[in-house]
């Protein structure tokens, strides 16, 4: 599962490198690459923030970025700043987006974490998010997860369980068995896990 | 990913064929090297160097600038507060020499447009084939009787370039007595960083709350209104007392007699429109034009440098392009992030142009936050599109804004936090 993902991973970016030679001509209206361009004062170059809240957009999956982008503009989320933004934008230029960020290497950087909650952390998130986020929660189909900026997975987290935010299908009950599991250390101890990952 | 088809693809694809097309193999395609001087290593020249050597690193970015580092003014009021140091605003220029940017420190004092050449202070010169401007601004000091760059240095600062200015305001401010009387003059517009005097005015409320408790902030201001007006009311009133007998901080505008006429510096006395104003601390932010570069190389209109909106090419010389603060982008804010998203823009367009291609059209994005006080950020958003038949740069129609008006606490919470981060990705973004 794991090695086919790689390899359709690696079949889009030569996709992408391919049609990268085609003439410009084909173009109309800023291109996803001056669009994304725009993102990085927030976000950081290519979409590797270097925090210590923003999160990191490179590596994304196409699809949950543009869910995102699409529940920002339709302010379904419990957004500071990126529902005003997301509505300055067509689902096609959402779109280019996702891919230029899809095709950018994630960098990650080191921060502060209670060694033996990440320990704890990790065995939760084996046994009950590692399903949908794979490979630790690095880059893939479900959202990063994987060396994301702490202050913001403890956002989203508490826009989760404050009903601000939608559930994506099965996580509500994910959660609550990992809080089943370690109590009110539950989240602290994923959160510490995902940030210590390098 | 199932619904992005193919067409999708192409266009997304597209985007790095704006730029990639001939990129592949440009060295051999064009035979001698092209040269890009930038004069100005503040946040529009450090972007636009940076990100023409990320994007072609076959041609050759030499970056001039007086200072041995960057110290940024974004985020310098809180230095004011006491909240950071100064050294944590300041970066060195070793990132940009990784992406092979010729970093040299001197001062550029003419450009020669028909030799394509850069005169320095040191005496040397610099050819180009496109060369960046991006200056920052400059003062109007002939609008203020009585104010000039000296008394600016040793008694009244205006501290609107971050450095030793900064220093001095806040050692004003700590030795200020208790009771004491702080007075704001704000520029009129346009102006570097809109937000800035109110949030200057904040953040010495927030130190003057825990420390100095009885102390007064006026703001003069030659204005009637300004930027995110409505929640810098919303913060000073919960955290200030604004509107009470007993706030911290006072605001009189254009319509009360805010316009400043004249500083006695002896005994930091403002002669205002209407009346006199007395402080123990007096920092006045001068009007504004484009630095000094712009106008030894005859870039400006007016105060500010008109410029072509798809490239930011100067409509005044060809093949010199002026970004950020002195570059008269209309719509756009004289702010780090605006100055940041012109770079990348002119960086892509002074490229297809070495490639003898079209410039693509440009998006450009502005964000901007403010910390009111503990707890309480604020920002603004925007993003623009090009109108071509008129070049001006215009929001898209429907999005960008202030945050809400009386959001919950944990989202203002969350603004202070998204604030450092955004200096952060800034900072990254032009010199790392």
């Amino acid at each position: 599962m794991q090695r086919d993902d790689t390899m359709k991973k690696k079949v889009r970016n030569l996709f992408l490198a391919v049609l990268a030679l085609l003439p410009a001509s084909v173009l109309a209206g800023p291109s996803g690459e001056a669009l994304s361009f725009t993102c990085a004062g927030c976000h950081g170059t290519d979409g590797s923030s270097v925090g210590p809240s923003m999160p990191a957009i490179a590596g994304m999956d196409p699809e949950v970025f543009v869910d995102a982008m699409k529940a920002y503009r339709n302010d379904q989320r419990n957004a500071t700043i990126m529902n005003r933004i997301a509505k300055a934008y067509s689902d096609e230029q959402f779109k280019e987006m996702a891919w230029f960020f899809a095709s950018q290497k994630l960098h990650l950087f080191p921060q502060a974490h209670d060694v033996a909650l990440a320990e704890r952390g990790f065995k939760l998130h084996e046994k009950h998010c590692e399903k949908c986020h794979e490979n630790g929660g690095r880059p893939g189909d479900a959202g990063t997860l994987a060396g994301q900026w702490m202050p913001y997975l403890e956002y989203t987290m508490d826009d989760f369980l404050n009903g601000k935010r939608k559930w994506p299908r099965k996580m509500q009950r994910k959660v609550d068995a990992a809080i089943a599991d370690e109590g009110q250390d539950a989240l602290p101890a994923l959160i510490h896990y995902y940030g210590s990952q390098q | 990913m199932t619904d992005i088809n193919r067409r999708t693809f192409i266009r997304a694809a597209g985007g790095v064929a704006a730029l990639g097309a001939t990129l592949g193999f440009p060295s051999l395609a064009l035979g001698a090297t092209r040269r890009v001087v930038v004069i100005g290593g503040g946040v529009g020249g450090a972007t636009a160097a940076k990100y023409i050597r990320k994007l072609d690193a076959s041609i050759a970015v030499t970056l001039i600038e007086t200072k041995p580092s960057y110290t940024s003014c974004f985020m310098s009021n809180e230095v004011l507060s006491g909240e950071r140091t100064l050294e944590s605003l300041t970066f060195g220029y070793d990132g940009l020499r990784r992406y092979g940017v010729e970093v040299i420190r001197d001062t550029a004092v003419g450009i020669d447009p028909e030799k394509k050449s850069v005169k320095t202070a040191g005496g040397h010169s610099f050819d180009y084939d496109a060369c960046v401007v991006s200056p920052g601004i400059g003062f109007k000091w002939e609008t203020i009787e009585g104010y000039d760059e000296e008394v600016a240095a040793e008694t009244v600062p205006h501290a609107w370039n971050a450095g030793p200015q900064t220093t001095l305001l806040r050692r004003q401010l700590e030795a200020m007595p208790e009771g004491g009387h702080v007075i704001i003059a704000a520029p009129p517009n346009p102006f570097k960083c809109p937000p800035g005097p109110y949030e200057r005015a904040s953040q010495i409320a927030m130190y003057c709350k825990h420390h100095k408790p009885r102390a007064k902030i006026t703001i003069l201001d030659p204005k009637d209104a300004f930027s995110k007006q409505g929640l810098y009311i919303e913060g000073w009133t919960k955290l200030y007392g604004y509107g009470t007998d007993n706030s911290m901080i006072e605001w009189v505008g254009a319509a009360g007699g805010g316009t400043i006429e004249e500083l006695d510096p002896t005994t930091l006395t403002i002669q205002a429109e209407i009346e006199e104003f007395q402080g123990d601390v007096v920092n006045i932010i001068p009007p504004q034009k484009a630095g000094p570069i712009a106008f030894a190389a005859d870039l400006v209109d007016g105060d500010w440098c008109p410029v072509d909106k798809r490239t930011f090419e100067s409509q005044r010389h060809k093949d010199i392009y002026v970004l950020g603060d002195a570059s008269s982008a209309a719509k756009m804010p004289k702010s780090a992030y605006a100055a940041n998203s012109q770079a990348k823009v002119c960086a892509a367009a002074i490229i297809a142009r070495f490639n003898g291609l079209e410039p693509g059209d440009p998006t450009f994005v502005n964000t901007c936050y403010s910390v009111v006080g503990e707890d309480f950020g604020i920002s603004v958003a925007a993003v623009y599109g090009l109108n071509s038949h008129t070049n001006t740069i215009q929001p898209i129609p429907n999005s960008g804004g202030v945050s809400p008006a009386n959001a919950s606490p944990e989202i203002r919470k969350r603004e202070v936090s998204y604030a450092h981060s955004w200096f952060k990705n800034v900072i990254n973004d032009m010199l790392e």
